[in-house]
């Protein structure tokens, strides 16, 4: 299944590089390469002659590829961009996840509309994974306040461990605000007071 | 803050801007009020490529952006991409590009004993270091811009062309992005680039290339960047984009006015803008670079003729048609009615002789001598 055409993977990101590797090859496709390092792109890409080569937005080096829309000498073979006039949806779904395709031209668009899903939810789930991963970052974050605004409490009321963590909570619930927000104010209040 | 009281009366519009000089009119309309004045909650988004702007507003995460002049005029035709109706109501600013070449390939061109200050003479002096490296059998120099639809990539062509040089086989033309132009010519991958502002200054400040020509003074003026958008989008929303169009041409004036640059500068500077030195801004502000200037269905015709003279796209009555069509300086004399000012422009003699008739497309690119050698076919 299209495991003969060479596709072509222009990521800065190794983790997102790896998941989308993955993904093709679990698909049948052997022949990709990746390039972080977008030096000389355009004679590089011409050395590899890739049928595919994606690219995440963030890349700047985007508008380099945007060069072999044009039919010159410096590309042996035209690029084009995938989608069409009738595929909108697939241009949005591809912007909304942050890469963009272009093919050689003359491809069989069939053979293509599936590495172009795969590409679109693997950027996805990615984008999920960074998501969930800041999340946890923040909720580790949270619970380190609201342990040193507990102690402080504990400290200077000389109640329980429970009992501060009920205080701090009924106020949150008073104020309409996250337990960690009254927390981090107890802490500030502590160090401007100490 | 006073967001929430007013909100019924203040209409969120996105753009996206790319890091250059020339994105100030739609920095200072956000910083200096005048979007806010006109009702409107401008949301700025900084892009890294053009193709990002261009795909952004086609699928409706901008309502408007800073675009190349010849990008909407591109979407127009469905040159390069899909066809999308795109409009540009106003110009963002002209001038501002330059020709910067690497400190070697200048002193080449530098023996000549031409003035190279005179873009004819330097034309010169650089096709006869062209015709050397050819008989050493050397690599054919190469120059970057930043895309195919830029004024870079027009104005390169047209002063190599002038000149006698065959942009498309005496040189190599590479697009690279603007901010690694300065890091690609002092590491020798190219050996000159035409870009805006700051990044000549910028090249010149780290001692890296030295500024050969303003791209104004080998380039009939026009203007560099404009204001695009999807025309479904200005349909639906005339009172925001009148507006809009309101709010920025205030912010041109305020931007071309001398008094203002210092402050501008240091805006510009910011790290959500431009992200660069704010003195290498202010020396950039002191070129030829204008905010307030003007789009009209003449300009758009002049770079639908530089783009079916170098093979982008076929001459024909609806590529002519479309050209005209989307820029659209009526919206904008609407908008401001009484106050509209058409500002003055400068009318330059052109460098290779051949006048612009804009009722003559055909004529004028059959008065070129150099263009895109299958032309004959392609038509």
């Amino acid at each position: 299944m299209g495991s003969d055409l060479k596709i072509l993977v222009i990521d800065e990101d190794p983790v997102r590089a790896a998941i989308l590797k993955d993904g093709l090859s679990d698909a049948g496709h052997v022949r990709v390469e990746w390039i972080t390092d977008t030096a000389n792109l355009l004679v590089r890409i011409a050395a590899l002659d890739p049928d595919v080569v994606l690219i995440d937005l963030e890349n700047p080096n985007r508008d380099v590829l945007e060069q072999m829309f044009q039919v010159s000498r410096a590309v042996k073979r035209p690029i084009a961009m995938f989608v069409d006039q009738s595929d909108s949806a697939m241009i949005t779904a591809s912007v909304d996840a942050g890469v963009s395709a272009y093919i050689v031209d003359g491809l069989k668009k069939e053979r293509i509309k599936s590495i172009l899903d795969m590409t679109i939810s693997r950027f996805n789930a990615f984008s999920r994974l960074q998501r969930e991963l800041d999340d946890a970052k923040s909720q580790l974050q949270e619970r380190k306040v609201i342990d040193r605004a507990k102690g402080i409490l504990m400290r200077q009321k000389g109640i329980s461990e429970d009992e501060a963590y009920a205080l701090l909570r009924r106020n949150a619930m008073n104020q309409k605000k996250k337990i960690a927000e009254i927390a981090a104010s107890v802490v500030t209040a502590a160090d401007l007071l100490s | 803050m006073a967001k929430t009281e007013s909100a019924s009366n203040i209409t969120t519009v996105r753009a996206g801007f790319i890091p250059l000089v020339d994105c100030a009119v739609l920095v200072v309309a956000r910083e200096k009020g005048f979007a806010e004045a006109h009702g409107i909650d401008l949301q700025l988004f900084k892009e890294v490529s053009w193709a990002n702007i261009r795909d952004r507003v086609n699928v409706g995460q901008f309502d408007v952006a800073h675009m190349l002049a010849g990008m909407p005029i591109a979407a127009n035709m469905g040159i390069g991409h899909i066809k999308v109706p795109m409009i540009a109501p106003m110009a963002l600013g002209a001038g501002g590009n330059a020709i910067t070449l690497s400190y070697g390939l200048y002193e080449a061109l530098a023996q000549s004993g031409l003035d190279l200050l005179a873009p004819l003479a330097s034309g010169d002096a650089l096709r006869a270091v062209i015709e050397r490296r050819r008989v050493q059998g050397l690599e054919p120099l190469t120059f970057g811009m930043v895309f195919p639809f830029s004024n870079h990539n027009y104005q390169l062509r047209y002063w190599m062309a002038a000149a006698g040089i065959d942009p498309d086989f005496d040189v190599r033309l590479v697009v690279i992005p603007p901010p690694f132009m300065v890091q690609s010519l002092q590491a020798g991958q190219i050996d000159g680039f035409c870009v805006g502002e700051p990044w000549n200054t910028l090249a010149a400040k780290k001692g890296v290339g030295k500024v050969l020509l303003s791209g104004s003074s080998v380039w009939p003026d026009g203007p560099e960047k404009v204001l695009g958008m999807q025309e479904s989008w200005a349909q639906n929303n005339p009172d925001v984009l009148a507006a809009l169009l309101r709010a920025l041409d205030q912010a041109a004036r305020w931007a071309d006015d001398h008094a203002h640059h210092a402050e501008l500068a240091g805006i510009l500077a910011r790290a959500e803008y431009l992200d660069v030195p704010e003195r290498h801004i202010a020396l950039a502000l002191e070129g030829d670079l204008r905010f307030c200037t003007a789009a009209s269905c003449d300009h758009a015709l002049w770079l639908y003729a530089q783009m079916v003279r170098w093979g982008q796209t076929l001459l024909l009555p609806s590529g002519e048609q479309a050209a005209c069509c989307t820029y659209r300086p009526d919206l904008l004399a609407d908008a401001l009615g009484k106050n509209h000012v058409q500002p003055q422009i400068p009318n330059v003699r052109p460098l290779d002789g051949v006048v612009f008739d804009p009722a003559d497309v055909a004529g004028y690119i059959a008065a070129e001598s150099i263009k895109c050698r299958n032309f004959e076919q392609k038509k």
